[in-house]
């Protein structure tokens, strides 16, 4: 079967463009959405994105034939039109399994989401969603503990957690930061959080705040008797003072710690994940940077996408947008990645915007985290889209209330266990959520007082990327 | 207004997780959650502690975990026999949930004092 060589520039789709092909159960499937220059066919621009992200490169080479490329490349099996859009396509490629390394999301971002994005065939390239295949998944380590093991060791169930990052976000001292955390915590929070962007700044130096937060954390949970943590940020300047802040964490005695996943980078994340599930430490996983990738209807990756590369490289938690609150994302689209983070099977959904079945094995689930711009009126619609596996944050829910981040607290603790008690007992929260709360109030004049505080405020501006659907 | 007139002072209460913050709940209230549990597939376990054991992982079944209870009146029977015969221990009720290996919840029913 050899061949002969044949130099010059052949189109890319004799080779790459494979309608015939039936993917493997073995193969990365994934879904591009592309959008090509003028006059360049669809197959055409396919194939292209086949092959630069996989084996090919601009003009035959003659060292492909030292080896065997029909075993090798990268193939476009199918293209479809883009419901309510005639300018751009979806591609579905097919990638062997051999093309990449285990276990290793970076390698798989970087064949993927490579060169192939600043190709000038192309307008824009979306990569909507990936298929991984069981056999790469279980070379991934996944969530260092999961869902299961971190309800067991923080003691909370039937509920999803309660927490709130700490603001100011830049700019208090170790000791004035620690206060904040305890007032939160002995309010009835199980968590608090440092913000993203805290890491080892001059007013605040990192040890500083760990050994303040651990104190607070300690003192409250004694107090309320409840088991408490703050996740403390570990995202570094290097690998190296990563996990010595790490190390520290653990010295303290601390359930849970912290990394941006995104501006960290997936080798980081993925080293951190083995670090926490070797030393039994719970890892919450902040997504800076995500929606400069993934915002863009056209160009970029979607968020399911990295999503679904984060329960690869390990977290517990990851943040998810609130659907309700000041960030972006729709209620069906989240609704799709989050059961990517917390199943064990996901079926194609087009509707919630999942173009493979995805199958996860055995692989830990991530508690879905909703944070930003929420407060207690939120809370039943909260409730109903996250169900109990996920983290509920209110930031300046809590900080704002007139009386204090304690009393802050202990208004969102009060609404979310009422919400929780009245779903259980059959009532549909949504509807009734006002009467919900304002129930739950007579007993609180924390409640009262924020619900008061909060009633007029409302994010309601439309979603910039909606799920392609015929308008 | 002066400041102080309008804040209230938050004073810390020691609560036992779930349903803490909530006021002590009826008994219509509990069937209602313990209906729940059953509906939801899970297993019925009922565990006691003496309140000086309240952070410990494990507290005391009461018998066995009630695997594959359906009748809400043998739970909430259940549930006041553990009461009777230990007044002063705290008794919760948990939903065991076989497939996750978890708790689908937990809460405490009678505070011990």
């Amino acid at each position: 079967m050899s061949k002969k060589y044949d130099a010059g520039v052949k189109e890319y789709r004799d080779t790459y463009w494979t309608p015939e092909y039936v993917p493997l159960d073995t193969d990365l499937l994934a879904c591009f959405k592309c959008t090509g220059q003028e006059g360049v066919p669809r197959e055409e621009v396919a194939a292209a994105v086949a092959a630069e992200s996989s084996t090919g490169t601009w003009s035959t080479v003659w060292s492909e034939l030292l080896t065997d490329l029909e075993f090798y490349k990268g193939r476009c099996y199918r293209i479809e039109d883009v419901p309510g859009d005639k300018e751009s396509f979806y591609a579905f490629i097919a990638y062997p399994l051999d093309l990449f390394e285990e276990g290793s999301i970076t390698n798989v971002l970087t064949s993927l989401v490579g060169n192939v994005f600043g190709f000038k065939a192309l307008r824009h390239l979306r990569l909507e969603d990936i298929r991984f295949p069981m056999a790469f998944i279980k070379t991934c380590g996944g969530p260092p503990n999961g869902i299961q093991v971190e309800r067991d060791r923080l003691n909370k169930y039937g509920r999803p957690l309660l927490g709130c990052t700490i603001k100011p976000k830049l700019g208090l001292s170790g000791k004035n930061y620690g206060r904040v955390v305890y007032e939160c915590l002995r309010g009835g929070l199980d968590l608090t959080k440092d913000d993203e962007n805290i890491n080892s700044q001059p007013f605040q130096r990192w040890r500083e705040r760990f050994e303040f937060v651990a104190e607070a954390v300690k003192l409250a949970q004694q107090e309320t008797g409840e088991i408490k943590g703050h996740y403390l940020n570990c995202t570094a300047t290097t690998p190296e003072e990563m996990y010595e802040r790490a190390e520290f964490a653990k010295e303290l005695d601390m359930p849970i710690i912290m990394h941006d996943y995104i501006t960290g980078g997936f080798t980081a994340n993925t080293g951190l994940a083995n670090w926490c599930r070797k030393n039994g430490m719970l890892l919450h996983i902040h997504r800076a940077m995500h929606a400069v990738i993934d915002r863009h209807p056209k160009h970029g990756i979607h968020f399911r996408v990295l999503a679904k590369c984060l329960r690869l490289s390990g977290g517990d938690q990851l943040h998810t947008g609130t659907v309700v609150g000041k960030l972006e994302g729709d209620r069906q689209t989240t609704l799709g990645y989050i059961d990517n983070l917390r199943e064990s099977f996901v079926p194609e959904d087009r509707s919630r915007g999942n173009f493979f079945d995805q199958d996860w094995g055995s692989m830990p689930g991530v508690f879905a985290v909703a944070s930003g711009g929420i407060h207690v009126w939120h809370m039943p619609a909260l409730l109903a889209i996250f169900g109990d596996d996920s983290c509920l944050q209110f930031g300046g829910g809590t900080h704002g209330h007139p009386w204090g981040s304690a009393a802050g607290a202990a208004a969102n603790r009060v609404a979310l266990e009422a919400c929780v008690k009245a779903r259980n007992s059959g009532r549909e929260i949504e509807k009734e959520s006002r009467d919900i709360l304002m129930e739950a109030a007579k007993h609180s004049p924390e409640l009262a007082i924020a619900l008061e505080t909060w009633k007029e405020i409302k994010f309601e501006f439309d979603t910039v990327d909606k799920l392609d659907v015929q308008q | 207004m002066p400041f102080q007139s309008t804040v209230a002072d938050y004073q810390t209460v020691a609560t036992l997780e779930t349903f803490g913050f909530l006021p002590p709940m009826t008994q219509d209230e509990i069937y209602d959650q313990i209906a729940y549990i059953i509906a939801q597939g899970w297993s019925p376990v009922i565990e006691h502690v003496h309140p000086t054991g309240s952070m410990q992982t494990y507290w005391s079944y009461w018998k066995l975990p009630f695997f594959g209870e359906k009748d809400l009146n043998v739970v909430v029977n259940e549930l006041e026999a553990c009461h009777r015969a230990y007044p002063d221990h705290h008794v919760r009720i948990v939903g065991y949930d076989a497939y996750t290996q978890s708790q689908g919840t937990c809460f405490v029913v009678f505070e011990g004092r």
